[in-house]
């Protein structure tokens, strides 16, 4: 396949950036879309050019390090999936494709497609715990009678990532998706009950002080989501938050 | 209860939005119901709608809820657009490509725009009608009551004012699209069993509400004396 590529050149935060075109060829479709941009950095190396910067790390679906934008989507075409597990089979050969960092104020760009995603670590250090007394009299946590339908809840919740995909793909850049899953995957536990109302007040005031937009519904975050996280955590977020703003001392 | 139980934190601001919506929601079907009368265009009908129009401006339960109103419809206005602007801010550097109508509907993506609209033509038909009935002279019928509905009827024989309206009701129809059942997500009402109700009640709301508010000038405009 060949193909041409615009992308999102940016030397550091504080540069301007800008959409550069690159052509690409020989790219199989059995390739990954992070294994054909590392096909088109082996290009630019060799010819003493800037590599292109982009995250990476697992890259089988479950760490949430790659991001981009691709052709107007968080991960690119597809669904379920991370950029990692997106294949050049679902381009054809000729296509342009757009690639993009996330855009959020809350993820500045540090080079090109690479964005720094602190404010999500900041945001579960603000509550995204159970804080556990461990000294001496811990109890096993599987001694603890849980009913089915909110552990699979909660296991649903905990498989967010924390990528970012929702973020990105908001237009208001809200971080409500993610914020709703560590919220729910924890309030839906009997060991997160007792810190359900500090943990909701707290996440939600670092995840507004970060700087992420007001939610507004439009549930494109869920459709975005790798892990298909469900809008019904949104919507128990905004229970938790509710009962814990009107009862709050 | 604190700042942040009035407009301090994102839910909050989403919470407020949700009620005054849907208290307007409400208001929207009291006022159709009212106004359906005007589709009786009879000398009969035309002195009932007045002496409805006079009942609608001086009983004091009804006055007391129009303040209600007054306040839910700026205070929406006003929330709507402290959100839209940190929206933007939220977001300073714009895609060159977003594919939108992948994930999301036209018009939850385009809520300000709608509600903008809808305000600036709430403006213009309060200017009409509401400000001519209390402070407007615009005569006396038959039975003494003011004369509004000749108001309305001057008003709606006229092709560009009926066309107005009607656009006017396609705007609302969107922004009731996605509003309508977003509200009862912001409140944390999401059900596998209700929240597919909720979404068909609001579809239902959305298209027949505006629907039957645009019959009315159309159906006045056909009419016509």
């Amino acid at each position: 396949m060949k193909l041409k590529l615009k992308i999102w050149r940016q030397n550091g935060p504080s540069d301007k950036g800008r959409m550069e075109t690159y052509p690409v060829n020989d790219v199989s479709e059995d390739m990954s879309f992070l294994e054909m941009l590392d096909v088109l950095n082996d290009q630019l190396v060799r010819d003493g050019k800037d590599p292109i910067a982009f995250d990476h790390d697992c890259r089988e679906g479950i760490c949430g390090a790659c991001s981009l934008f691709i052709n107007g989507e968080a991960h690119g075409p597809g669904r379920g999936i991370t950029t990692c597990q997106l294949h050049m089979r679902k381009f054809k050969d000729g296509d342009t494709i757009y690639v993009e960092p996330w855009r959020s104020a809350a993820f500045p760009v540090i080079k090109d497609l690479a964005t720094n995603r602190g404010a999500f670590d900041r945001i579960q250090a603000a509550g995204g715990f159970v804080s556990v007394n461990t000294s001496g009299n811990l109890v096993d946590g599987n001694a603890v009678p849980i009913p089915k339908d909110d552990a699979d809840k909660a296991f649903d919740a905990a498989t967010c990532i924390g990528c970012g995909a929702c973020v990105a793909t908001c237009p208001n850049g809200s971080a409500m998706l993610f914020t709703a899953a560590k919220v729910s995957q924890l309030s839906l536990l009997p060991q997160g009950k007792p810190e359900r109302k500090r943990r909701a007040l707290a996440m939600v005031e670092q995840m507004d002080k970060e700087g992420f937009g007001n939610c507004s519904n439009t549930g494109a975050c869920e459709v975005e989501c790798p892990k298909n996280i469900s809008l019904e955590h949104i919507a128990r977020l905004n229970r938790e938050y509710l009962a814990a703003t009107v009862t709050k001392e | 209860m604190s700042r942040s139980a009035i407009l301090g934190s994102s839910l909050t601001k989403k919470y407020w939005m949700a009620l005054t919506g849907l208290f307007l929601c409400l208001f929207l079907i009291a006022h159709l119901a009212g106004n359906l009368q005007l589709l009786d265009m009879s000398p009969e009908g035309q002195l009932k709608f007045n002496a409805y129009a006079k009942f609608m401006t001086t009983f004091p339960l009804v006055k007391a809820a129009s303040y209600l109103l007054y306040f839910s419809i700026l205070f929406h206005a006003f929330d709507g657009i402290l959100i839209a602007i940190q929206n933007r801010k939220a977001r300073p550097v714009r895609y060159a490509k977003e594919n939108a109508g992948a994930n999301r509907s036209w018009a939850s993506s385009n809520m300000a725009l709608l509600g903008t609209l809808v305000l600036v033509f709430l403006v213009i038909h309060m200017k009409h009608f509401w400000f001519e009935m209390h402070w407007g002279d615009i005569g006396t019928d038959a039975d003494g009551n003011k004369d509004l509905y000749t108001v309305v009827a001057a008003a709606f024989g006229q092709s560009w004012y009926v066309a107005l309206y009607v656009v006017m009701m396609a705007v609302l129809a969107f922004h009731l699209l996605h509003g309508f059942q977003s509200a009862f997500q912001s409140l944390g009402i999401n059900h596998p069993r209700y929240t597919p109700m909720i979404k068909n009640v609001g579809v239902f709301f959305a298209v027949v509400v505006p629907v039957l508010f645009a019959l009315i000038p159309v159906w006045m405009f056909v009419h016509r004396a």
